[in-house]
């Protein structure tokens, strides 16, 4: 199956950027970025904290079977405008990947469908090629029977 | 053998992950990485046989101490290694499409 997210980074750069189409209307979409039970379950952490709003701020945290933590992140939100960006921040802790600076648009294309840019901007080259090179990094991509899992329960 | 599919494989497990990311920043001996799970002593040492089965760590005799760090030239390539970065956000993605699908709005 043809993979429908796209990642634009260059090479040198300190930035890449992601584009997805989605067959969902552009208030789902968005809906689904605010909504801390949602978050939970398409990126696969538990949400501490989730604050909707200029100046607010997230937490996400990620346990494995055992209860050990293996993954806890957090950020700011500069803007919030509904059904169309939000600009935040993202800082893993423990890891030597800095913060990153998150721009999500969103954009209808017709009434049933949508799609996100997603402009991530790291510290330095190093820092986003390191962030690139170890994609688990982000941690929150959960193990895959727990992908399966969700998915079960939806069909 | 399929090494690229192996690496997957490897990395499929939430504790190996936490060892390649407690690995990017310094090399650490076995003892030092162990130190950080709850998990058995022998668990870990069979989470890193397997990471240095995949070439995704390499190991350093330092003295009486083995050191393991990651291996550099395994994630050379930014274009090499983008297709698991994409995957990732594409799962994702997919998940929140098929979620949203089925989203019925609270009352």
């Amino acid at each position: 199956m043809e993979l429908k997210t796209k990642i634009n980074a260059e090479n040198g750069e300190q930035e890449l950027l992601i584009t997805r189409e989605f067959d969902l209307p552009l208030e789902l979409l968005f809906k689904a970025f605010t909504e801390p039970e949602l978050v939970e379950q398409w990126m696969g952490t538990k949400v501490l904290k989730l604050e909707c709003k200029k100046h607010g701020s997230y937490e996400f945290e990620t346990s494995d079977a055992k209860g050990n933590v293996v993954f806890k992140a957090n950020g700011v939100i500069h803007e919030f405008s509904p059904n169309r960006k939000i600009i935040r921040t993202f800082e893993m802790d423990n890891v030597p990947f800095g913060v990153q600076l998150e721009i999500c648009e969103f954009e209808q294309v017709t009434d049933n469908t949508s799609k996100l840019n997603m402009h991530v901007i790291y510290e330095s080259i190093a820092k986003r090629d390191h962030v690139l090179k170890l994609p688990f990094a982000q941690g929150i991509n959960m193990a895959h029977n727990r992908i399966q899992e969700i998915l079960n329960t939806l069909k | 053998m399929n090494l690229r599919r192996d690496v997957f494989q490897a990395i499929a497990d939430p504790t190996r992950r936490a060892i390649l990311l407690l690995v990017a920043s310094q090399a650490l001996t076995a003892g030092a990485i162990a130190s950080n799970f709850d998990t058995a002593r022998p668990t870990v040492s069979k989470h890193l046989q397997i990471l240095t089965e995949c070439e995704l760590l390499e190991q350093k005799q330092n003295g009486r101490e083995i050191y393991y760090n990651i291996n550099a030239k395994n994630m050379k390539e930014v274009a090499d290694f983008i297709e698991p970065f994409r995957k990732m956000w594409d799962d994702r993605f997919n998940i929140l499409e098929t979620i949203m699908k089925n989203y019925k709005p609270k009352e």
